[in-house]
């Protein structure tokens, strides 16, 4: 483990996502729905030196391991994340993300004209592209503050 | 053609165009030969958004084939005014009538109602987003004007950001071998969706926000409404709006074999001198509507009984 990531304590038994772009460590938790309410034991390190990104965030949660939904959005704002299960203090499991084709019901569709705003049986679905996504059903295009997106 | 819907015009590829202008053109060549073609079928109208050529074009194939329609009538005397769900609605229209045609004020909406039905559905606009039944019709009739569909200059004009029919037209013109200019005010530029549709298949495009630069080069004008409702000032409006119009003077730079076309209806974009000339083809472009619409439904629903045999 570098100097730099001991800044951040470490945990016992949870999931770590690291190398998220620096910034989007609060996102993160959006996305994961923890604000702080249910009492999750979680640790945030946000703009510490990395040699791959320059800056970048890590987030680290106790007893928690992440849904493919979650995983398939994380790959929308942290493309380069790496998520390490940890057991016992120590990581088992190290994955990068993998970005999905399509990630459905988990964006809202800023276009207010979208047959997906309405309240219809649909959920809202997107296309990912290489660094935005699509609606399938209006085709708007997210490029910018993706996370400000997320229903969560 | 092979489709089960037509939603959008980018599902049409270069062939199916072709396919379906060619029986167009067989079609209006001898209309007698269709006349009792579809004589069992109904086609389901569902027009969430007033219309007068689409709805009537529609209206007139169906029954040029030997058909007859089912209509849902206006939103207000429908069931929608109860707050029914689209998705509900087409589900039930369905059970009545053998294809659906769609016009809807939300875009998406023909995407979304498709994954609901299995008869084949049309999309005749939905909202800013698509109308490829237009653009059917649009390329029939540049086709017969300019004598095929490669190795043109086509300008498109007015409002491309929030205009239906040319993010349909752009897109299918990608199949051709057309160099397109779009000419517009900066606020009313292509939406960012068509121009990455534009971009990924290499069309080759050009933005201008006048005509005059690039009028001499153009074998096609196609002319669409600046919509005032779009404007919050009327000022901002009338200061734009008279920088899209085309009157005689305008077309003086223009080639004398110039096609001007328009989808309908127009306000004061194209100056009613220009009528009588021989470049307005934007009447015969809506008469052109009911043999293109004829061979598209009679393809879909030779498709659907295929399926269903």
């Amino acid at each position: 483990m570098s100097e730099h990531e001991l800044r951040v304590s470490k945990i016992r038994n949870g999931t770590v996502i690291d190398h998220v772009p620096g910034g989007q460590a609060l996102n993160v938790l959006a996305i994961l729905g923890i604000d702080g309410s249910g009492g999750e034991e979680v640790s945030v390190g946000m703009n510490v030196p990395s040699d791959r990104l320059g800056r970048k965030d890590i987030v680290k949660v106790e007893g928690r391991e992440l849904s493919q939904d979650e995983v398939d959005v994380l790959s929308l704002i942290a493309p380069d994340a790496t998520i390490n299960i940890v057991d016992e203090y120590e990581v088992v499991d190290k994955r990068r993300l993998d970005p999905p084709e399509f990630v459905e019901g988990i964006l809202s569709c800023p276009n207010r004209n979208c047959i997906t705003t309405d309240d219809e049986p649909v959920d809202s679905k997107f296309e990912v592209l290489d660094d935005e996504v699509r609606c399938v059903y209006c085709e708007t295009i997210i490029r910018e503050d993706l996370a400000d997106h997320i229903d969560t | 053609m092979r489709h089960e819907h037509l939603v959008t015009a980018k599902q049409l590829s270069r062939a199916d165009v072709e396919a379906v202008l060619d029986r167009a053109a067989e079609i209006a060549a001898n209309p007698a030969a269709v006349r009792e073609r579809h004589s069992d079928a109904l086609l389901g109208l569902l027009f969430f958004e007033p219309s007068t050529r689409t709805k009537m074009s529609f209206e007139t194939a169906i029954k040029r084939l030997g058909g007859d329609v089912v209509d849902m009538g206006s939103v207000d005397s429908s069931s929608v005014k109860k707050g029914e769900s689209l998705a509900d609605t087409v589900r039930v229209i369905e059970g009545y009538a053998d294809a659906l045609v769609l016009r809807h004020p939300r875009q998406g909406s023909a995407q979304m109602a498709s994954e609901f039905v299995d008869v084949p559905l049309v999309n005749a606009g939905d909202g800013a987003g698509h109308h490829p039944t237009q653009t059917l019709l649009d390329l029939y009739t540049m086709r017969e004007a300019a004598d095929g569909l490669d190795d043109l200059t086509v300008g498109i004009m007015g409002d491309l950001k929030y205009g239906r029919t040319v993010h349909s037209l752009a897109n299918v013109l990608t199949n051709f071998d057309v160099r397109q200019h779009f000419v517009s005010p900066e606020s009313l530029k292509l939406p960012r969706s068509v121009r990455y549709d534009l971009h990924e298949a290499g069309a080759k495009v050009r933005e201008h926000t006048d005509l005059e630069t690039i009028l001499p080069e153009l074998d096609v004008l196609y002319v669409t409404r600046i919509q005032r409702e779009r404007f919050p000032d009327e000022n901002e409006y009338r200061a734009i709006a008279g920088e899209y119009q085309i009157d005689e003077e305008t077309l003086e730079q223009a080639d004398d074999d110039l096609v001007v076309m328009h989808p309908l209806p127009r306000v004061d974009e194209i100056a009613p001198e220009i009528d009588e000339t021989d470049h307005a083809r934007y009447f015969e472009q809506a008469h052109n509507g009911v043999p293109v619409r004829m061979a598209l439904l009679d393809m879909l629903l030779e498709n659907a009984r295929g399926d269903a045999e």
